[in-house]
This record gives C-alpha cells, structure tokens and sequence, in this order.
C-alpha cells in the first residue's frame, strides 16, 4: 500500500472510530439500557462466542478441523450460503436460458413478456405464505424463495443484454459463415455478458435480502433465524453480532462479484485501468 | 476472367411514408485480381451496392454472382472488412483472426500456424493477446485484415475501412492493402469518398450518382504503381474525379436542404 492508500484508508477509519467511541461511552456512563444497545465490546465478546464451538475439544469424537468449524456462526453462515448459493442456481440457471430465448427471438418475447410484467413486481417476499403452503418448513420454501428473487433480474438483464447486441458483431459473424448455434454461443452470449453480469449482481443482492427474511419465517438454522431467535431472548448483543455478520458475509459476496467481474469484463471498455 | 458480375441491380428502400431507389439498373463486370473503388458522396448507393455483393442485403431485382455463383447471403469467400471494425471485443487479436478457422473446423495446429503467418504479415505479432480496445484503430483495422485474409477468401470487399483514421495512418495501411493485394491477388471492392484513396489505391474507379445510385462514370487508372499523389497526373486525374463527384455532393446538399425545408 502506497502513503496515500494509508492516507486513504486512515481517513475512512475516522467515522466509524468515533461511533463506536461514543456508543462505548454512552453503554459505560450508563445511558441506555444494555438490553437495548449493549455496548460495542459486549457485542464483540458475544460474537467471539458466536464463532467458537461450543463444546470443549474431544478428540474421541470428532476430529480437531470438524470441532474448529462447529461453532454456531459458522454453521449458520454455511446453511444461509448453501441457501443462497442453491437458490440463485436454480432461479439465475432457469433465467439464463429464458432470457436469451426472449431476447432473441421476437415471438418468445411476445409469448412470455406479458406474464413476466404482471409476475416481475411482485416482491418474492410476498410469496412466503404460497411458498410455505406449497413447501412446508424447511429448506425447500426458502430456495424457491431465494430463486424467484435471482430469476427477474438475471431474465431482465439478459433479455436487454442480447437485444442490444451490436449489429455489426452479427454481420461480421455472419460474413465469417458462423451457424446459428455458434452464433449464438459465441457471439450473442458473450456480448450480452456485461448486461448479464449486472443481473447477476442484483439477483444476487435480491437472494442475499430473501435468504435473511426466507430463514425468519420457514427454517431453524441460519443467520436470519439466529437474530430472530436472539430477539425471543432478549439477546441483543448477539442480534448485532449476528447483523454484523450478515454484513460481512454480504461484503465478501460483493468482493468476490467484483473480482469476478473485473475478469469476465477484462475485455471491456469501460474497465480500462 | 469475369469474378463478380452485377447485373441489372435494383434496390428499393420503402419506409412508411417515402420509397427510396437506392440502385438503379448497375451494370458492372469485375475481372478477377481487379482493385475497384466505388466512389461517391453519402447517399450515393455505393455501401448498398458493396452490401448486395457481400450478401447482407439483396438486391430488390437484377442478379449478383460471385465465382459464377448467385449470391444468396453473406458468407465466407467474400470477407468484408468493415468501418468500424467490427472486431469481437471479447476476443482477443488472436482468437478474432482465428475465429473464422475455427468455425470451418480446421485443426488446431493449422490454425495456430495460419494465425502466426497473418499476425506477422501484418505486424501484429506484439499484440497476438491483446484485446481490442487496447488497440489503436490503425492496429484494429488491421486485425480485422487478418480476419477476412484467415478466410482465404478470393474476393475482398471494404466499405470505408480507412475512414476513421488519421492521414498518415491511412497511408501506412493504404499500402500495406497493396502490398497484400500484390501478394495475394484478390479481387478487391473498396468503398470511399475520398478522391486521393480511389486513385491511390484502384485498378478502376467506378463513380456513383447520387439517388437513385448510377453508374456515373466507370473508368480505368493507368498510373504506375506506387503511385504519387503529387504526380501531375494524379491530380489532372484527381481533378476531374473531383468535378464528377462534387457534382453529386451538390445534389445531396440540395436534397438535404430541400428536406429540411418541408420538414
């Protein structure tokens, strides 16, 4: 890091040092009830605890990477991201294929945009009674839910990305003797790509919303489950630490989106640096 | 050897309110290794015409051939070398030229020496795994050379490659296309306003009328090559080309003024 990325990083330090400096202050002079904002280091102290195991080591029945990983968070923060990662599968897996069908050809346009228009604003959120009378409990409900939320904007996205497609990539295909199917491939798919990623990114942001609300309501596991179960308890510091990791499993996601864009686009004009 | 033959073309462009007669009645026989210009203004109907032959927008009545075959779509014995270039962004140098080997299906191996043989007659081989946007238009153009040549296509067919470059660019690729030309013996259509590209550059220089789209005037350069553009020939030559096609600018001057009026 150059001085002035330290420079840089040390002036966005200076906010959130001051907040939670006067939040400490407030929870130590006894301001507000820690039952309803406890302070900061109680909110680290149980998310430490959160995150460990449980149980004390015993090598007679699991093995010492199996103990490492049981804590609670972790176990949560797996069964949200398999949610996630399912979810999104299935609804971005379905989308894909439908979109570049709607967007190339005119007549699945006119068969299927009628219905996606009437479907597209309702939230997925709205879905949760159909979902758990369809579903019951459990995992099911919740990926359905997780994958209506990636299906719209991943479609969305990719409908406009292949029906902007630049004419004349077509003609210069056209010119080279490409078929239909290589043209589609290798030609429409790849230069729909930005558009698509851009979906990709909101489905994934609308599936990481859905995930929390989906596990609040159908299932017993998860981050949204354990903030919600914290709340019966009148645990706020582990709702803020539950929130707090919420956050950053959400930042990790966008990092590795980004990162994942910054390759898939290396070829893109507006990523020129 | 006649290459390309059109014969008898028409073509019609209706729009709801208006019929435009974009070609009317071309005649012209190409002989196989000629080097033609279309020449023209804008709205002369020359990039239609280049399009007809490339196969992407056929002729409303008359007939193209190409190797005494009726052209029915675009394909790849007439590779076009586009304005904008038309490079797959996605791709880099090296898989835009191979891309058109690729989808015949040749072997890898043949591809790659093929591929190597262009990027060096081309001088490309430094950017063999750049992508285009990291070009400058000059090495773009180029590339999109090397695609069509990959092909082996006989015929070669550019609509105002050099257009968006600048003067001395131009020139460089101006005559590296006669040094390929020479080489290669294609038969070549290339399309441009430019007065000095059309003498520069062609065997013939056939020159456009402005709607509906004539053959004007259709005449041999017997220059020596390489030819200079400072030789009192070239500008006699440049001179009364200049008079032909001003004569057609003025016309679409008038028109667009005369539209802009009833609008």
């Amino acid at each position: 890091m150059s001085k002035q990325d330290w420079r840089q990083a040390a002036s966005g330090a200076v906010v959130p040092i001051v907040i939670v400096a006067l939040w400490q202050a407030s929870a130590m002079l006894g301001w507000v009830n820690p039952q309803v904002l406890p302070s900061p280091f109680a909110v680290v102290h149980k998310w430490i605890e959160y995150l460990l195991p449980l149980t004390a080591y015993d090598p007679a029945t699991q093995s010492w990477l199996a103990w490492a990983l049981s804590g609670e968070l972790l176990g949560d923060t797996f069964s949200s991201m398999y949610r996630v990662v399912v979810g999104f599968a299935i609804g971005a897996g379905l989308a894909l294929p439908l979109g570049l069908l709607m967007g190339s050809s005119q007549r699945m346009y006119a068969w299927f945009n009628p219905l996606m228009q009437v479907l597209r604003p309702i939230p997925p959120i709205a879905y949760i009674p159909l979902a758990i009378l369809w579903f019951g409990l459990g995992n099911a409900p919740a990926v359905f839910l997780i994958a209506l939320g990636a299906f719209f904007p991943v479609l969305v996205n990719t409908i406009a990305g292949v029906r902007q497609v630049d004419g004349i990539y077509i003609r210069a295909a056209r010119n080279l003797g490409v078929s239909q199917r290589t043209m589609f491939v290798r030609v429409m798919l790849p230069a729909a790509v930005p558009y698509i990623l851009s979906g990709v990114r909101i489905g994934i942001g609308t599936a990481f919303i859905v995930v929390i609300v989906s596990e609040m309501i159908a299932v017993n596991n998860g981050l949204g489950f354990r903030i919600l179960e914290a709340r019966e308890y009148f645990w706020s510091d582990k709702i803020i630490a539950g929130m707090i990791s919420i956050g950053l499993l959400g930042l990790i996601i966008d990092v590795g989106m980004n990162k994942l864009n910054n390759h898939l686009l290396r070829w893109h004009r507006g990523l020129e640096n | 050897m006649t290459h390309i033959e059109v014969k008898a073309v028409n073509k019609v462009f209706k729009t709801d309110s208006r019929e435009v007669i974009a070609l009317k009645d071309i005649n012209l026989e190409i002989p196989q290794g000629q080097f033609v210009c279309l020449l023209g203004p804008s709205g002369c109907g020359k990039s239609t015409l280049l399009n007809a032959i490339a196969g992407f927008s056929l002729p409303s009545s008359g007939t193209i051939t190409a190797d005494s075959k009726l052209v029915t779509g675009p394909g790849p014995e007439r590779g076009m070398v586009f304005q904008e270039y038309a490079l797959f962004p996605w791709m880099t140098v090296e898989k835009n030229i191979a891309f058109g080997l690729e989808i015949k299906g040749m072997p890898q191996a043949e591809i790659t020496a093929k591929v190597d043989q262009l990027l060096g007659m081309l001088s490309l081989g430094d950017f063999k795994h750049r992508f285009p946007k990291d070009l400058s238009g000059g090495m773009r153009q180029r590339v999109a050379i090397a695609r069509v040549l990959a092909l082996d296509s006989p015929i070669m067919l550019m609509d105002e490659p050099f257009g968006a470059l600048d003067a001395l660019t131009r020139r460089n690729l101006q005559d590296e296309l006669l040094r390929i030309w020479a080489e290669l013996k294609k038969t070549i259509i290339f399309v441009t306003h430019s007065i000095e590209e059309a003498i520069y550059l062609a065997d013939r220089i056939v020159v456009m009328t402005y709607r509906p789209g004539t053959v004007k005037r259709d005449m041999m350069v017997d220059l020596p090559r390489l030819r200079d553009p400072s030789a009192a020939e070239f500008n006699a030559l440049k001179r009364e080309l200049g008079q032909l096609v001003m004569e057609e600018q003025q016309r679409h001057h008038n028109d667009e003024m005369r539209i802009a009026a009833v609008d």
